[in-house]
């Protein structure tokens, strides 16, 4: 059956702020889903806490809104328990940057075959707008009393330095490319990092939508506006690893790393990082229990009749006295 | 015959095999027909500190170790100056000759407080600071000493055997001990060659030298010390008998009931079984390909309990195991397996507190805990084994509750267990039942709601993955769909449908698995978790005096069967609360639930387990005092 883009929707009420850079990435989302054709009952977003925890509400798939920082250990649980699932998760750049930075750190050491989107936006939206782990040292957003005092989290290489294997950056309202950048993540065999730019409309007055666009208002006529933001592939750019050798790998790493310092003028987005080489996670359990593929936890039989069928005998055997 | 009640220990530096030898003793004794329960204590460390192994050997079933020592193994000072004062009359002490001159300040690991303790007490007694300070002491106090030079005796093999290497071989000095102990208690050298080769069988090399020098240390003990008075033969074995260590009982239940994915971050003493679990991830299935057991090391307990909830919502059977610091982690995700009605257990082995605390010594403090985990209402069971044996049933039946009642299921079990072995009977999984509640493997409408409200409360379950099945979860309260609401209707619906699983709990799940009586009396002692072992060893003392002691084993403490629990003390006169730790929390539940204040605590919190003989004593004292309200247990180094 082909589905089509209005069978991933929900009827639940969507209550983002009007302009709020999140639509753009539900849409991105949904036409990812219906592009691919993946049917419902095998997709699952797993959200965080907050406005983009909101998120696997508004998509006709299975949905689960987890806790602040938490939603990728949920998603990498039901990942490797049942690897034929399409698991997509979503979170603020607080919730997966802030206090969910060491489940961030760990799954890209994991490589379990998933996309994680962050909404990277730079404000803890819903709790009125304090500084997040993206918003720059001494930036002052609309509501922060005072500048803002920490040094800023670099998502890209943060994931590239975590072992993430796929790792880019979309922004929501470049929803085609987004889209685009999103099927491309789930399609890779391994763990995806979608670093999504979202102004905030509400509580960032700083990265707004004018601003990415290079056409905000300014006192200086002298400055010359132009798009910050523009397109890896765009520039020959080559973000992938080829072959099993260490001095490519290092070569293609450094050059993600470069790549993701580039801020204010230029911005880039598109595919920094991907390596399918590195084994994703299911693969390497495979390599310890061989049928862990064709017959995962979901898979396995584990009573007939209501009685167990799992057979101990022989290691009760060996305690035998 | 004569009743065999022997307890024998040895002590050491960790990482010098005290284990390896009481796995040796107490496999030794258990192949030749004895019962036997051996508790291991050790120090938060890795090598160096003082670790020992206490193994008590019985021709009759026992569930606790005593406070006396029949025989000892010492091959350092450490061992006589922590423990030659619990060394009985008639008993025996092996120790390594060379040892003799040591003075308690040659020995760094004996800590400031207990060295002041020492010389106090040896100052009493007017004797040196030296091993042979103590050995006097207890000699003069009846025990036996069985000096043995142990680089003697490895020079001995070395030059019986031509084979110069062995002696230097110092790592061989707890086989050594062993190997004279059971020389000494006349058993047979054929169960000692036996489980060395059953013990070392994989290093073909290494059980054969160990099995040379058992030969020669055994026959050494049969020559030198014939006639030490307590003896362990052959006696007959009880079929069907195995012996078992503490996290091996829920591990395999974990494997029979299903269990196919735990998560676990590393912390002592729950680990175990963490790692038995992977060791052996692979299973035998009947009549169908291998399954397995997905064995996660997460990156803390917070992933460890949200990859289990992920994967429990996949309708696999999931757990993960840990301690107090790392259940105090999971207690945000397990609110949110509670409004979400995920069926996830959390084993549970307690260890002393609060924070770190006494890292690798029991305790028994996390019942309050446990059962007030999680911010908000929502319904949760709170399970608690007595025994190893048990542990392995009540881990099938744990997650039965969590299938059928679709709520979080913590399962109590401590560090007591943790480091016990025992012998019992061998674990039977025919006894056991699959029951998985509402999980549904197929759906054919289109209209599924995963919180629908039913007759009963309980929704019919989907799984990620299934057809038709699709769901939404979130930690905000939600609609019968599964989405966000702040309805205030809709909330007071969703909390009573929820919140209906109390009742529903004390209702369905069988009263003998809710409480177990062991005949209530005028006094009677209630407990839960691992005093069962020497509550019960202790009634069987008062009973011997014709004293009769009532016993309760309240194995569901949340939902409390306060009916069920009421039935049972209406006719006991005094309520005794036996309990490893210092505010009596089970006292606390009867009170809070009964109304009822408790008449005598015995409480222990030392961090060592509690022993037969302590319960024994401090019941007496309570009846020949009845004014004495609180008993504080303290034996054990």
């Amino acid at each position: 059956m082909v589905l089509k883009l209005s069978d991933y929707k929900t009827e639940v009420h969507n209550d983002w702020c009007p302009g709020c850079g999140d639509f753009g990435i539900v849409n991105a989302i949904q036409m990812a889903l219906a592009e691919m054709n993946i049917p419902k009952h095998k997709a699952a977003i797993f959200s965080g806490i907050g406005c983009s925890g909101k998120t696997s509400h508004f998509i006709n798939t299975y949905g689960v809104h987890t806790l602040h920082g938490r939603v990728l250990t949920f998603a990498q649980g039901a990942k490797i328990a049942n690897p034929e699932m399409t698991i997509v998760a979503a979170g603020g750049d607080g919730d997966g940057l802030g206090i969910g930075a060491g489940h961030f750190v760990a799954a890209g050491r994991r490589n379990v075959d998933l996309t994680y989107i962050i909404f990277d936006n730079g404000v803890y939206g819903l709790t009125k707008g304090q500084a997040s782990p993206t918003l720059k040292l001494g930036e002052k957003t609309k509501s922060l009393p005072t500048p803002n005092t920490n040094y800023n989290v670099n998502p890209i290489g943060l994931a590239v330095a975590s072992g993430f294997t796929f790792v880019a950056r979309g922004y929501s309202y470049d929803v085609r490319h987004l889209k685009d950048l999103i099927i491309a993540a789930i399609n890779h065999k391994g763990l995806a990092f979608l670093d999504v730019l979202q102004p905030c409309p509400t509580y960032n007055d700083i990265n707004t939508r004018d601003w990415y666009a290079g056409t905000e208002p300014t006192d200086d006529s002298a400055i010359q506006t132009h798009a910050r933001l523009y397109k890896l592939e765009d520039t020959g750019y080559d973000p992938v690893v080829h072959y099993s050798e260490e001095a490519e790998l290092n070569e293609k790493l450094s050059q993600a790393l470069i790549k993701s310092l580039e801020w204010g003028d230029k911005i880039p987005l598109g595919i920094f990082y991907k390596n399918e080489i590195i084994t994703e996670y299911g693969r390497r359990l495979a390599d310890k229990i061989p049928n862990y593929l064709e017959n995962p936890p979901v898979m396995q039989k584990i009573s007939s009749n209501g009685k167990p069928i799992t057979d101990i005998s022989k290691l009760l055997d060996s305690l035998q006295v | 015959m004569a009743n065999v009640d022997i307890s024998w220990q040895i002590g050491g530096p960790q990482g010098s095999g005290v284990e390896t030898a009481a796995n040796i003793f107490s496999r030794v004794c258990a192949r030749a027909g004895y019962q036997v329960f051996g508790k291991r204590e050790f120090y938060s460390n890795i090598k160096g500190e003082h670790s020992y192994f206490t193994v008590r050997v019985s021709d009759k079933k026992i569930h606790s170790n005593v406070n006396d020592v029949t025989v000892m193994v010492a091959f350092d000072a450490e061992t006589i100056f922590r423990h030659a004062d619990e060394l009985v009359s008639g008993g025996a002490i092996i120790y390594d000759s060379d040892i003799e001159n040591i003075e308690t300040k040659d020995v760094h690991t004996l800590d400031a407080y207990f060295r002041s303790r020492l010389h106090k007490y040896l100052d009493t007694k007017k004797k040196n600071y030296t091993v042979s300070g103590l050995l006097d002491l207890i000699k003069e106090n009846g025990v036996n000493l069985y000096p043995v030079s142990f680089r003697g005796i490895l020079d001995g093999l070395a030059k019986d055997t031509n084979n110069p290497k062995l002696k230097g071989m110092i790592r061989m000095f707890n086989v050594l001990g062993v190997s004279i102990s059971l020389g000494l208690l006349h058993m047979s050298s054929k169960q000692l060659f036996e489980s060395i080769e059953l013990i070392f069988g994989k290093k073909q090399k290494i059980a054969e030298i160990n099995k040379q020098l058992a030969n020669y240390a055994y026959n050494y003990a049969t020559a030198k010390f014939p006639n030490f008075k307590h003896s362990l033969a052959e006696i007959s074995k009880q079929s069907d008998t195995i012996l078992i260590q503490g996290h091996q009982g829920t591990a395999f239940g974990k494997m029979i009931c299903g269990c196919r994915f735990q998560a676990y971050y590393p912390i002592t003493p729950a680990s175990d079984e963490s790692v038995f679990l992977e060791s052996h991830e692979i299973l035998e299935i009947n009549e169908d390909r291998p399954g397995s057991t997905v064995v996660i090391q997460t990156e803390d307990e917070i992933s460890a309990i949200g990859m289990t909830i992920g994967s429990a919502l996949t309708g696999t059977r999931s757990s993960t195991s840990t301690s107090g610091p790392g259940f105090s982690l999971m207690s945000e995700s397990l609110g949110w397996a509670g409004i979400n009605e995920v069926p996830v257990v959390i084993t549970l082995y307690q260890r002393s507190g609060p924070s770190t605390g006494l890292p690798t010594r029991h305790g028994q403090e996390d019942l309050m805990f446990a059962i007030n985990a999680g911010h908000g209402e929502f319904p949760k069971i709170v399970y608690a084994s007595g025994d190893i044996e048990e542990s392995f049933y009540d881990t099938s039946k744990c997650f039965n509750f969590s299938d059928i009642f679709q709520v979080p299921v913590i399962h109590m079990m401590d560090k007591f267990l943790a480091s016990s072995v025992v012998t019992c009977k061998r674990l039977d999984p025919t006894k056991l039942k699959i029951e998985r509640g509402k999980l549904l493997d197929k759906i054919d409408t289109n209209d599924y709601k995963r919180f629908a409200h039913t007759e009963d409360g309980i929704s019919p379950r989907s799984k990620l993955g299934l057809e038709n099945g699709i769901f939404w979860n979130t930690g905000d309260e939600s609609d019968e769909f599964g989405h966000i609401t702040e309805d205030p209707v809709v909330r007071l619906q969703m909390m009573d449908k929820r919140l209906s699983r109390f009742s529903q709990i004390l209702k369905d799940i069988p009263k003998e698995d809710q409480v177990v009586s062991s005949g209530t009396q005028e006094y009677t002692i209630v407990s839960w978790g691992s005093t069962k072992g020497p509550i019960l060893d202790a009634i069987d003392m008062l009973k011997k005096e014709n004293i009769n002691v009532g016993f309760l084993q309240i194995k569901l403490l949340y939902p409390f069967p306060t009916d069920l629990v009421k039935s049972f003390l209406k006719n006991v006169k005094t309520i005794i609360d036996i309990e490893a730790n210092a505010t009596g929390q089970l006292g606390l539940l009867l009170k809070q639930n009964l109304g009822r204040e408790i008449d005598h605590h015995v409480l222990k919190y030392t961090g060592r387990a509690m022993t037969c003989t302590e319960i024994y004593d401090s019941i007496k004292k309570i009846l020949a005092n009845k004014e004495q309200k609180k008993v504080i247990l303290t034996h054990g180094a």
